[in-house]
């Protein structure tokens, strides 16, 4: 068999993953700019094919209920959006986390706050990474920075979410949803039938059977003890989700003596920094966090016995720095360059800065 | 003692009975309060999933607001919604598994403040769900505020002097509204206050769930009801009250049956 | 070829974005890594539009650059804003139509192509950026017209097909009608 060679967007391969790998149903709201995810399922018509159900719903409100009503029921479910909506989702998302329910949800992030701009931008690290729903809960945050990976990163978010019953999200930016490249599409798998359903997800609600109790899907707990007893519950995965699930990727950095932590498309624009320096006899190399939660905490921990000065890039104003400087832990110095409201920063500017920085 | 006992067991025979609890109703004590309309629903809808024989094919949808524990007292599988949202997760698990029987059950706070656009949209589209509306206007969970359906005059602890439309606007009859919908096969108006009316709801209950099963549009059952704590009366002038002053409002029968 | 970094800019609905399409189409054909970022938003409706078409036998690391080895510039606005971009030794290819301040740099080789004119003259205006994709591929043969064919098939929907002929003979035009300014 050889493998299929597509140019598309990253948008577009999300949609395509999507339906490759046996997704149940879509639910979404259009936004720029992550519109073409809605528009490629809706041209595909997955419903005549693999059966999956794709709406275009009211608001990003209903549509990130109808993930928790399908995932509740053990189907493959996911949403997509970009910033503002995803703020309205965050409620959703909450209850989900709360419910012990498995979703993917897409944030194609645009400039904020507010309406913003529709340009890419990434600040919405911290909403994701933080917890952007109420309560005590964390969710696996994967950055992919490249159209391949926007594939990739579908099938694997929902291998996580089942796996630990939780949300995951996907947090790409405009650059990455937009941008067209080479990508070779995961195979097919077929949806799961209602009796492998049953088998694997007994906690589902799909109608009670006479042998067992019903099923309920709830994130409430009245009772203060039977919370705290959940709440630890939910601490001892996420602890597991840090143990097991961290993902990065490193780019020159075996001899570099200095190193750019930067995620997604900004990841992209450093690893030409970093060519860029290397040409002007500046070591340096870059860290990318793959997955943003939980961080790579300990391998820049690691990093810090030899190099002494990491360089945050980011499209916002901080917030990832925050988390390497956690890292570091005071053990290296740490500093952020970042462009605002839907600037990209160019890979000579970030050079420019580390030499400013190391003069 | 033992003569009555005999006498008891005497009685206590198969070919003597002329009442159960249904049994998918379970023996959770209900924390409704005495007098409310929420355990006389409850019961029939049990009474009918039991009657129908679905209990391996319903799934039910709990709001927020005091039926939110719902699903500890009907035996049969539950999801509990975020304010409002139940017809949105209705319409995913209807559209994946279109075999099942899927109902809401929301008061009117959930349906017709919070929820009033997943409400609408669901409706518009046709779901093949139930949606059962519990319409008492007034928030009884938290303790007696204003609900979108509390009528002109209607004391709550948010209009403590009685709704007033400059202030507060006018009663949202959204039932009429759905009407309108071209999405929408079966509404109807009924309440549970008499053995009559009771009988009347159980009907039309579950001529909506038959509806659900045949591919053409929404059916919505509302129930007007009465929150005789909320409303601080006793069961009885609650009952009375409802009739004097909520059906002119809300009027009982069907709105559309096609 | 190691890399070819390439901008094109210009009113939207001149085909500016589908004509990047079909360079990484055509670089695709040819087992190349491939990037195409647009511009996106607003732009695409009647503003300015602009696309950065990367083509590289190695990975290509950042989608988006602030400077190019070509640029393609069809409106005077994008001229004004963007000659300054093109790399010292690079390309510069502009229409003429519409420009009233001609590129003045003279560290970087610029061309000149009438597409616009041409294209009115022969009837085809929306082969106009097919004009120009020939007089881009005349100066820098990075793929082969064979390429270029086969990347059309595979970005156009079967029943636009049929225009592929049309679209190979605007690609000649525009090899004959470039030239060094």
């Amino acid at each position: 068999m050889s493998e299929e060679i597509e140019l598309m967007k990253g948008n577009e391969a999300i949609a395509q993953a999507a339906i490759r790998c046996g997704c149940d149903g879509y639910f979404g709201y259009p936004i720029t700019p992550q519109s073409e995810i809605l528009e490629t399922l809706m041209a595909e018509q997955p419903w005549k094919t693999t059966g999956m159900v794709v709406m275009q719903v009211e608001s990003e409100i209903a549509a990130i209920n109808m993930v928790y009503g399908g995932a509740g029921c053990g189907k493959k479910v996911m949403t997509s959006s970009s910033s503002p909506g995803i703020s309205l989702k965050q409620e959703g998302i909450s209850y989900i986390a709360g419910a012990e329910l498995p979703c993917l949800v897409v944030n194609v992030m645009r400039g904020g706050p507010g309406l913003g701009t529709i340009q890419p931008s990434q600040s919405d690290y911290f909403q994701a990474v933080k917890g952007g729903g109420h309560g005590d809960y964390n969710m696996i945050v994967l950055a992919p920075a490249s159209v391949q990976e926007m594939a990739d990163f579908t099938v694997l978010g929902f291998d996580l979410a089942f796996n630990y019953l939780n949300p995951v999200m996907i947090l790409a930016d405009g650059v990455i949803g937009q941008m067209m490249e080479k990508i070779v599409l995961p195979p097919f798998s077929p949806r799961k039938t209602a009796e492998e359903i049953k088998k694997l997800y007994p906690w589902a609600t799909y109608g009670k059977s006479k042998d067992r109790k019903p099923n309920v899907i709830s994130s409430l707990e009245i009772d203060s003890v039977e919370m705290e007893q959940r709440n630890l519950k939910f601490q001892r995965k996420f602890q597991l989700m840090e143990e097991n699930e961290i993902r990065y990727e490193e780019f020159e950095t075996t001899d570099a003596e200095y190193i750019l932590v930067a995620f997604g498309s900004t990841a992209r624009i450093c690893q030409k920094s970093v060519e860029i320096a290397r040409e002007q006899g500046i070591k340096l190399g870059l860290i990318r966090p793959i997955t943003l939660w939980p961080f790579p905490t300990p391998i820049l921990y690691q990093y810090t016995s030899k190099v002494k000065h990491f360089f945050s890039i980011e499209m916002n104003a901080g917030q990832m720095v925050e988390d390497i400087r956690l890292a570091v832990n005071g053990k290296a110095k740490v500093d952020f360059y970042g462009r605002l409201g839907g600037i990209v920063p160019s890979p000579i500017e970030v050079v420019e800065f580390v030499k400013s920085k190391i003069a | 003692m033992s003569q009555t006992n005999s006498s008891i067991n005497e009685i206590i025979k198969p070919e003597n009975l002329v009442y159960k609890k249904p049994s998918v109703l379970n023996d959770n004590p209900m924390h409704y309060c005495p007098g409310c309309s929420h355990g006389v629903v409850h019961k029939l809808l049990a009474e009918i999933i039991g009657e129908m024989d679905i209990q391996e094919d319903v799934i039910g949808i709990a709001p927020v607001g005091c039926a939110v524990f719902a699903y500890k007292y009907l035996d049969i599988d539950f999801q509990q919604a975020a304010h409002g949202r139940a017809p949105a997760l209705a319409t995913a698990i209807k559209r994946l598994m279109p075999e099942k029987y899927v109902f809401t059950y929301q008061g009117d706070g959930d349906l017709a403040a919070i929820g009033t656009s997943e409400t609408i949209h669901a409706c518009n589209r046709g779901e093949n769900i139930v949606i059962i509306y519990i319409n008492n206007g007034i928030y009884g969970m938290t303790g007696g505020q204003m609900a979108p359906t509390t009528i002109e005059g209607m004391k709550s602890s948010t209009c403590p002097f009685g709704r007033d439309i400059s202030l507060n606007g006018y009663p949202l009859n959204i039932t009429d509204l759905l009407v309108r919908l071209e999405g929408t096969r079966y509404v109807t108006r009924q309440s549970v206050h008499t053995s009559a009316a009771v009988r009347k709801t159980k009907k039309a209950i579950q001529k909506a769930f038959v509806y659900s099963m045949e591919g053409k549009g929404t059916s919505i059952v509302e129930i007007v009801s009465t929150c005789n704590s909320g409303w601080k009366m006793t069961p009885e002038g609650a009952n009375d009250w409802m009739v004097e002053n909520m059906f002119p409002v809300y009027s009982i029968g069907d709105l559309k049956d096609i | 070829m190691k890399t070819e970094e390439i901008f094109i800019a210009g009113f939207g609905g001149q085909g500016v974005l589908s004509m990047g399409k079909i360079l990484a189409y055509s670089g695709l054909m040819e087992g190349k890594d491939v990037s195409w970022m647009p511009s996106y938003g607003p732009e695409q409706r009647g503003g300015t539009a602009n696309v950065t078409v990367i083509l590289s036998d190695n990975r290509i690391s950042s989608p988006i650059l602030n400077s190019y080895d070509t640029a393609i510039i069809l409106n005077q606005q994008s001229l004004t804003k963007f000659e300054k971009s093109v790399n010292p030794g690079g390309i510069l290819i502009y229409d003429s139509y519409g420009i009233t301040t001609p590129p003045t740099r003279k560290d970087i080789l610029v061309y000149r192509i009438d597409a616009m004119d041409k294209s009115i003259e022969i009837n085809a205006t929306k082969a106009f950026n097919m004009i120009i994709l020939g007089g881009y591929l005349k100066i820098r043969p990075i793929v082969s017209l064979e390429s270029v064919l086969l990347g059309l098939k595979k970005s156009l929907p079967e029943r636009h097909h049929h225009l592929i002929p049309m679209n190979e003979a605007a690609i000649k035009v525009g090899m004959d009608i470039i030239y060094q300014v």
